[in-house]
């Protein structure tokens, strides 16, 4: 555990957090967030999205800058590979929400870290998504997630903060369990 | 709280809708022993006297148990007196009951925190051939058809009942969610003993970090095993019992759905068991304990298989029963005080309830670790008891001011 004489700084905000926690309890309407992205096709399996607004604490919110991201196949493919596989773009979200719940627990357990690194890895047998066997799904058959941390704590505390961090994770919990997709065609 | 309201001349009575210990008499299953040692139910007054003080009371014996308590105390207990109404008066309550009404001036409520079982939304997607049931209802496994079953829970309840139901010949899969692993005996004492012992169990209400995550925490995962053995996950995989993840959802055509998330359940599990061995061993060794107990320890890992199976076709045939241990919330419908918060549960500070004069009893962490425990009832009932007394002597005096 780190030493209690000298607070540890991760970056985060976490009294900030833990007032919106209290705030929130006490206004769950204004917990309900809807998050959103758009996207438009290019060219083959080339195409663009972009993140911006979204709702939350009853209104909506603008952020100061659109995120763009591009998302094709790879060259073995017959694609043009002018930007990730949509299944890494997953992949990136479960790396970044469990990492970025990390320095978050860490901070509010008072634990310095020094670095986290994490690479994740999904095993897909693509005859699922080509549909030549319909036994194989189309998604992940399973996902690994290996970090790397070195931060002033124990091994156990450590290993705390990387279970903690799955139990809170928004796309940990999408990837793990079932959810609803509506798709409409306006 | 009767022997404490009787020690300050405080007349009352005690309504019960059955037989004093109604719930241990038909609320449970058959095989059931308290999961905590026979030393440890230490009422006001009250206590242990045989010869097997580490032994775990049987279904009967927990009934006899709290009946004489009642006999020995002369509670004033109202018997098939069921509380249909309470509501606050001028005066203080009234109460009413199919037996007529009732006026106080105080009231507590001692009705119990597990009078509903809790089953997901989705249950009601289970196909109708298999038969479903909770684990309120469950008594034995000669009540279930012959064939596999599937447990839902792996608390308390799920994994003994898991335990019980595989041992009968009928091949469970049991759904693990949240859970905590505890060791029924560590370095050769209970675990109850040694959770006494270093003040775990006295641990208070105002003194924990955030009090609403701890009341919402599973029970250990302990069971009263005449040969004291542990019931954990590990112990239900070496008879052959499957674990899978969560139930997460129920498919239109009656696919269970499991979580993805079985290996993390299991690793929160293993690192709490290990933060509460660590402050045993810690507690060990700052109170001479390291020569005497045996040496310290640490059970292995919970072991997971590499891709437990995410759903299980429920119509296929396998499983003829499916058995909620997925717990349990109070009933307080017949309480019409204006006590509760958006979720339905009662506001109360330690259990002084935020309607004047009213107090709760006996549900989990109400002011100390072990309130929901036996052993937990007479430090509450006596703090309860002065505020209650105070309330009263208080009222009094402006009354007559």
């Amino acid at each position: 555990m780190a030493d209690a004489d000298r607070p540890s700084n991760n970056g985060v905000n976490v009294a900030a957090l833990i007032a919106a926690r209290e705030a929130l309890t006490n206004a769950p309407e204004a917990a309900r967030f809807k998050w959103r992205a758009a996207c438009e096709w290019r060219n083959g399996t080339h195409s663009h999205s972009t993140v911006e607004g979204f709702y939350g604490l009853g209104q909506e919110q603008q952020r100061k800058t659109r995120f763009t991201f591009d998302a094709d196949h790879p060259e073995v493919f017959a694609s043009e590979d002018k930007g990730a596989t949509p299944v890494e773009y997953v992949l990136v979200g479960l790396a970044s929400c469990l990492t970025a719940g990390i320095a978050a627990i860490a901070q509010h357990r008072n634990i310095q870290l020094n670095s986290v690194t994490a690479t994740i890895e999904g095993d897909m047998d693509i005859q699922g998504i080509l549909g030549i066997d319909n036994d194989v799904r189309n998604g992940f058959g399973g996902i690994k997630v290996t970090y790397d941390i070195d931060a002033d704590a124990k091994r156990e505390d450590i290993e705390a903060l990387v279970a903690q961090s799955q139990k809170r994770s928004a796309v940990y919990d999408i990837v793990t369990n079932p959810t609803n997709v509506t798709v409409v065609v306006n | 709280m009767s022997r404490c309201l009787a020690e300050r001349a405080i007349d009352h009575v005690v309504l019960e809708r059955g037989e004093v210990a109604h719930t241990w008499r038909t609320e449970r299953w058959d095989s059931l022993r308290l999961l905590t040692p026979n030393w440890q139910s230490r009422l006001p007054g009250f206590g242990y006297s045989g010869n097997d003080p580490d032994g775990y009371r049987t279904l009967p014996e927990v009934i006899n148990f709290i009946a004489s308590y009642a006999r020995v105390i002369g509670a004033p207990v109202r018997t098939h007196t069921t509380v249909t109404s309470l509501r606050s008066t001028e005066a203080g309550y009234l109460v009413r009951t199919d037996q007529g009404d009732w006026r106080c001036r105080a009231v507590v409520v001692a009705s119990g925190t597990c009078n509903i079982a809790r089953v997901p939304t989705f249950a009601s997607l289970v196909p109708p051939s298999i038969a479903s049931l909770t684990a309120k209802e469950y008594r034995n496994p000669n009540q279930l058809a012959d064939g596999g079953v599937l447990v839902v829970g792996a608390s308390s309840s799920g994994t003994q009942i898991a335990s019980e139901v595989h041992r009968s010949g009928r091949p469970v899969i049991l759904s693990v969610g949240e859970h905590i692993r505890a060791p029924r005996v560590y370095r050769g004492k209970d675990l109850e003993w040694w959770m006494d012992a270093a003040g775990v169990l006295d641990e208070r209400y105002d003194e924990v970090d955030d009090i609403a995550r701890a009341r919402r925490v599973p029970s250990l995962q302990l069971a009263g095993t005449p040969d004291r053995s542990t019931l954990d996950l590990n112990a239900l995989t070496e008879i052959g019992v499957r674990l899978v993840g969560r139930l997460a959802g129920m498919t239109e055509d009656g696919k269970a759905q499991f979580a993805g998330s079985l290996r993390n359940m299991c690793a929160l599990s293993d690192l709490k068991m290990g933060r509460l061995l660590d402050l045993i061993d810690k507690w060990a060794q700052e109170n001479g304990l390291d020569d005497t107990a045996e040496p310290s320890y640490r059970l292995p890992a919970t072991r997971v298989e590499t891709a437990p199976p995410l759903g299980l076709d429920l119509a296929a045939g396998n499983i003829k029963t499916i058995i909620w241990a997925t717990g349990y919330r109070p009933d307080y419908s017949w309480l019409e005080v204006p006590a509760f918060d958006r979720k339905g549960m009662m506001r109360h500070d330690g259990g002084v309830v935020c309607s004047p004069g009213m107090y709760l009893i006996g549900s989990q962490f109400l002011r100390r670790r072990k309130s929901a425990l036996i052993d937990g009832a007479g430090d509450d009932a006596r703090d309860l008891s002065v505020h209650l007394a105070s309330y009263l002597d208080n009222r009094v005096a402006r009354v007559t001011a």
